[in-house]
């Protein structure tokens, strides 16, 4: 009696994983395939194409912060920054240039930025929250501005030579090894983050985001969670900061500008928050639009990312693929 | 004792101006409870219109300024009612988005028509010689901001404590349902308000120019700082407003004659130590 059911429930059980790795799977077959085609399609680009892989890194660690937890945050540039310098620094002043070193540099920098900016975001909640995100950011740019012995100040940490991946694929000057790098880096980083917000600790951050109190009231510790998830989000955050070190061999003070902390969050909601396949999205969807709007003329393109941020409030409120997938979703209803 | 008593005196002019902007942002944010990032655009605007009239009409400064508030809470109206109105009561974060992007649209909008250059506002005669103490003499534009600034302090309190559109407006902020069951025609007050907040914005934006220039980044390089006013006071709060503005405009402006090479540092230290000391504000009430 008993041997047939426990092989049952082996059996169910692997099936059970199988089907929910299934998304996973399509989805990294998605972001390869879609690597892929820019490569092919913009050889001459593939610096914007790293330069988009690595912001992406910074919206998707947003997400798990916006999206997942609920924290509205005006400086997650803080982090990536960190990431940016951290991984800058070891290279400039210690001399430590293998890409992996600083990658790992840079996720350590990262994760503990992240640990102090939620410790301090989340001592208050609504607009003071918000306004302690912003000081964040700011008081980091002052800070990296005036330790300019460290981080070159307003001339940005130059400088920096990073060794060849493995030994064997020297950074070029088309850019070739920096994209392979970071879209490798941009998988990896995707496979884990859906496992974590799978994971019995992702279900409990979005109760976090839906009802705090009840949460609490289980007994879970709400402000701890939130803690860990903003330091996962700033180890995130960090890889991005360290691939954009990597790839363009200096890092300035706009990696931790206010503008770019604005920028990362209106990516996230045209995408759609909630999902990591929505921060993708929308950070390619921007980062396209930008190249192409601003070389025209910058300030139509404040006049258009304005505009577009009104539309997606009025007409999208859940973002690109929020609305793709609903449609997605009430058409099979429909059909069913 | 000279450099104490200037900057004495620029941190309460700067501090004056931060005010007569900011307060209305205050009093929209704890009645409508929107977190209304655009209000420096609403400034700037009155900004570019007084510059306007005064340089190349070649109004008097007076009515300049009159022209500006009026022009302000004209541009101001059709965006209240056509954008505003979806996001009273929403999350904080599509407040934040809506009001983002009303004030990049309007950046880019002032861009391409008034060029990418600081404006002047010319003052009058008056205003531009010194006022002398006996001891040291202090530019009367300065003494003007801070006037200025208390007599909207001293309005506003007028207003909201002893006049019955006062009344209605505070038992709105306290509770808007039952005001409205009581007779109040909430929606009145929302607007009126909502229109006074934005002709103090375009006011504080006119005289401040001197302090805060006129460009088209301005919406954006004061925004934060407007905001965090607010939030350092405690929303919807006249002397919680008041408090933080001579506050900060007090760190941020010894700052600047100390360590000029800090930049905005001790500013951001000061409202992070604030900020985590009073989560709500130097006056704000518990919810």
């Amino acid at each position: 009696m008993t041997v047939p059911t426990s092989k049952d429930s082996a059996s169910s059980a692997t099936s059970d994983r199988r089907v929910r790795l299934r998304p996973d799977v399509i989805g990294v077959l998605v972001i390869a395939a879609a690597a892929i085609a820019g490569y092919l399609l913009f050889p001459n680009n593939l610096a914007l194409l790293t330069r988009i892989t690595a912001i992406a890194l910074l919206v998707l660690s947003l997400d798990l912060v916006t999206g997942y937890c609920g924290v509205a945050t005006l400086g997650h540039a803080a982090l990536f920054g960190a990431g940016a310098y951290g991984a800058g620094i070891v290279a400039v002043h210690f001399g430590m240039t293998d890409p992996f070193a600083m990658l790992g540099f840079g996720i350590i920098a990262g994760a503990l930025a992240g640990l102090v900016s939620g410790v301090v975001v989340l001592r208050a909640h609504g607009l003071p929250q918000l306004v302690l995100s912003i000081a964040i950011v700011h008081l980091a740019h002052e800070v990296a501005n005036k330790a300019s012995g460290w981080t070159g100040g307003s001339d940005g940490l130059a400088g920096i030579t990073p060794d060849a991946v493995f030994g064997l694929y020297q950074f070029d000057l088309w850019g070739r090894t920096a994209y392979v790098f970071g879209i490798v880096l941009l998988i990896l980083v995707f496979v884990v983050l859906r496992q974590i917000v799978r994971s019995p600790f992702g279900m409990l951050c979005r109760g976090i985001r839906q009802d705090p109190l009840r949460v609490q009231a289980l007994g879970a510790s709400v402000n701890g969670t939130l803690v860990k998830m903003y330091v996962i989000s700033g180890a995130v955050a960090g890889a991005g900061g360290a691939l954009n070190a990597i790839s363009t061999q200096v890092v300035g003070l706009d990696s931790l500008s206010f503008t770019l902390s604005a920028e990362a969050l209106v990516m996230l909601v045209l995408g759609g928050t909630g999902s990591l396949y929505g921060a993708l999205i929308g950070t390619l969807t921007f980062m396209w639009f930008e190249d192409v709007v601003s070389a025209a003329n910058p300030f139509h393109w404040l006049t258009i990312v304005g505009a577009l941020l009104i539309a997606v409030v009025l007409f999208a409120p859940k973002g690109l693929y929020g609305t793709i997938a609903a449609w997605f979703a009430g058409r099979k209803r429909r059909s069913a | 004792m000279q450099t104490i008593l200037s900057i004495a005196i620029d941190a309460l002019a700067y501090g004056m101006v931060l005010f007569v902007i900011s307060i209305g942002l205050s009093v929209t944010m704890g009645l409508m409870r929107v977190v209304n990032l655009a209000h420096g655009a609403f400034a700037m605007i009155g900004g570019y219109i007084a510059s306007y009239a005064a340089r190349d009409l070649g109004l008097a400064y007076g009515f300049a300024v009159i022209i500006a508030v009026v022009g302000t809470i004209l541009i101001a109206i059709p965006i209240e009612r056509l954008l505003y109105r979806r996001i009273y009561g929403a999350p904080e974060l599509t407040q934040v988005l809506m009001t983002i992007g009303i004030t990049f649209c309007v950046i880019g909008i002032a861009n391409y028509v008034f060029g990418p250059t600081l404006k002047t506002i010319p003052v009058p005669a008056e205003l531009q010689q010194s006022v002398s103490l006996g001891f040291r003499t202090i530019a009367a534009h300065r003494l003007f901001a801070i006037a200025c600034g208390l007599a909207v302090a001293l309005g506003l309190w007028f207003l909201i404590e002893r006049t019955a559109f006062g009344v209605k407006l505070r038992a709105t902020v306290d509770n808007a349902a039952m005001a409205a069951a009581l007779g109040v025609k909430t929606k009145i007050v929302y607007a009126a308000s909502f229109a006074v907040a934005v002709g103090l914005a375009a006011f504080g934006g006119v005289v401040g120019a001197e302090l805060l220039p006129v460009e088209p980044y301005y919406a954006l390089r004061y925004m934060v700082t407007f905001l965090v006013v607010v939030s350092v006071g405690g929303a919807g709060s006249i002397p919680g407003a008041l408090a933080a503005c001579l506050l900060l405009g007090g760190i941020d402006t010894t700052g600047r004659y100390l360590m000029p090479e800090f930049g905005e540092f001790f500013f951001y230290l000061a409202v992070i130590a604030i900020v985590c000391l009073f989560p709500r504000g130097l006056a704000g009430r518990a919810k």
